[in-house]
């Protein structure tokens, strides 16, 4: 508990780091996933090989696909962005997928047959309807960014992984607590936050409860 | 207040509720054989017309092609003077009432916003829409403090009125509707029907009704279309099908046979003008009058006969909506109407009066 008092402005700093290395991956994680769901939505014949590529990346150890992006990137943020990324895709687009596809058929009917055009509905319907689901798979790569950042610090890209990594070859336990406390915090409210917003997604397609 | 929105008949792509379907076929690519065969039908403006036919005789497919949905794989359909295959997609479906079956409320909007989606599609000003929106939930019967609610706080009877106000937002010159009542109970089956009908009355739309139920279509029908493996077999009103089926297939679909279908479609009405005709007749019952039950001008004599048997009363007293008596009918009228054939079918319109 001392190291982490006598170094609050590192532990900040990689706590803020690890943050924003969070929310870039998240930020990618978007930008790719969102239209990538979407195409799999429409193109049924392209699920399966999608999501099997996707599954696959998904199981290559972390610390490998770290060391096989260095030749392409260098070290630093860049290939730790791009393998959390790649991790992400499974995480965000299979949850975004199930969320498209599990809308009611009849309300897309509706929407297309009172004259919707194809971009009015995915923002009027499909997007709303499919929010929540997209928001469960956001928590999830949080969390696991979160998580398996920390083992980025390895490349030196930073974060509170560098607290575990110091901490381990220095054999200084207090750096290492200190390391996991931050983590820890950074999971537990990343997660609170995110499922609040979740559940207010929800009850905005469910609208107010039944009252009998 | 009237029903039709008039600041909106200018951007219109189509000016007419007339729908002709010229030699019209589907086939789907994954079929062999086409869902919709060579149809060739005329829907004058402001008709009810009722596609019935057995499941997987095409009702919906043909349905379907009218807003595009589907395109015809031959044929063209025309409302008014206007190929609809030559209008922009989204203007013409934003002029046509759509309501399923499954309804296809928004469940993340209120009754409110599911009812104006068109209206806000077709950009209206606020205030025009606000306005609109209540004028249709008293229309559809629905009360001004449900337009908060989302779908989910609804009965299935109650959203599919919502279904219906909002098919008719944009105040469309034509209605599709995909068996909209068949997932309903029977008694809401009955009130949305009777309710429909009213409507479609009071405001002279365009209606193409699909339905396999056969006492549904000859309550609803102008004139009803029977498919049968994507083929059109008969056009005609609900007593020509009755009294004059095309073939066997008709006969046993529609129940010729069946007695009591057929009083179902002659109104009381039309034999009282009848008797008149023959004014040599004499009021031959000697029942004390006091006694006897009476029936409602505008009834049909499947009632009387129902009335008939349950009274025990030689004949009933006919009345009109202010109680007086108009004639009297008895077991031989409704024999000899059966017998001579010349039904006159009863109004639809006359017996929702008031
Ligand atoms: N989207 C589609 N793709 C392929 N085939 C279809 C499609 N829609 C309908 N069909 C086929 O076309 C035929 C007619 O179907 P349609 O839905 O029009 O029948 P229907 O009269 O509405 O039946 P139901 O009373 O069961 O609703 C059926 O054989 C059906 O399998
Ligand atoms: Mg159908």
């Amino acid at each position: 508990m001392s190291y982490l008092i006598n170094n609050l402005d590192l532990v900040g700093k990689l706590f803020l780091q690890h943050l924003q290395l969070t929310l870039i991956v998240l930020f990618f994680a978007l930008i790719i996933g969102i239209p990538l769901g979407v195409a799999l939505a429409r193109i049924k014949w392209l699920q399966g090989p999608v999501m099997g590529v996707l599954g696959v990346i998904y199981t290559i150890p972390s610390l490998s696909l770290f060391v096989l992006l260095i030749p392409v990137f260098g070290l630093g943020t860049t290939p730790a962005v791009v393998a959390l990324t790649a991790y992400a895709q499974l995480l965000l687009v299979r949850n975004w997928l199930v969320g498209l596809t599990s809308i009611n058929p009849a309300v897309l009917e509706a929407a297309r047959g009172m004259g919707m055009s194809g971009w009015q509905r995915f923002w009027q319907v499909e997007f709303p309807l499919a929010l929540p689901m997209l928001l469960v798979g956001v928590r999830l790569v949080v969390l696991s960014s979160i998580g398996i950042g920390t083992i980025a610090a390895f490349i030196n890209a930073g974060g509170l992984g560098v607290l575990l990594f110091e901490g381990v070859i220095t054999a200084n336990y207090n750096k290492i607590f200190s390391g996991a406390v931050a983590v820890t915090v950074l999971s537990l409210t990343a997660n609170y936050g995110i499922r609040t917003i979740e559940r207010r997604a929800e009850r905005s397609i469910h609208g107010a409860q039944v009252n009998h | 207040m009237t029903y039709a929105s008039s600041n909106t008949q200018e951007s219109r792509v189509t000016q007419s509720g007339e729908i002709f379907f010229d030699d019209v076929s589907k086939t789907f690519e994954s079929e062999g054989v086409p869902a919709v065969d060579g149809v060739s039908l005329q829907v004058p403006a402001g008709d009810l017309v009722v596609f019935l036919g057995p499941s997987g005789s095409g009702k919906t497919t043909l349905l379907k092609m009218v807003n595009r949905l589907y395109e015809p794989s031959k044929g063209k359909i025309w409302i008014g003077n206007e190929d609809i295959q030559g209008l922009p997609i989204n203007d013409l479906r934003r002029q046509i009432g759509y309501v399923i079956q499954q309804v296809g409320l928004f469940p993340h909007m209120t009754v409110q916003k599911n009812i104006s989606v068109v209206p806000r599609l077709l950009d209206w000003d606020k205030g025009h829409i606000q306005t609109r929106v209540e004028m249709l939930l008293d229309l559809t019967g629905l009360p001004d403090s449900y337009l908060e609610r989302y779908p989910n706080q609804l009965s299935g009877g109650e959203q599919q009125r919502v279904g219906l106000a909002r098919a008719l937002a944009a105040d469309p010159d034509i209605l599709l509707m995909d068996e909209p009542f068949a997932a309903l109970d029977a008694i809401n089956r009955e009130r949305l029907q009777k309710e429909l009908l009213r409507l479609h009355c009071k405001l002279n739309k365009t209606i193409l009704f699909v339905t396999h139920d056969v006492e549904e279509a000859l309550l609803l029908a102008d004139k009803i279309a029977v498919l049968r493996e994507g083929k059109l077999v008969q056009y005609d009103t609900p007593i020509a099908l009755v009294t004059r089926p095309k073939n066997s297939f008709i006969e046993e679909l529609v129940g010729t046979d069946n007695i009591l279908r057929r009083l179902s479609l002659v109104s009381i009405k039309s034999v009282i003008k009848a008797q008149a005709r023959e004014s040599s007749r004499k009021m031959t019952h000697t029942q004390k009058h006091d006694n006897v039950p009476t029936i409602d001008l505008e009834g049909d004599l499947r009632s009387a006969l129902s009335l008939l048997l349950s009274s025990g009363s030689d004949y009933l007293r006919v009345v009109d909506s202010s109680g007086k008596e108009q004639g009297q009918i008895g077991m031989k009228d409704l024999k000899e109407m059966l017998a001579s054939n010349q039904l006159v079918e009863k109004n639809k319109c006359d017996e929702l009066s008031d």
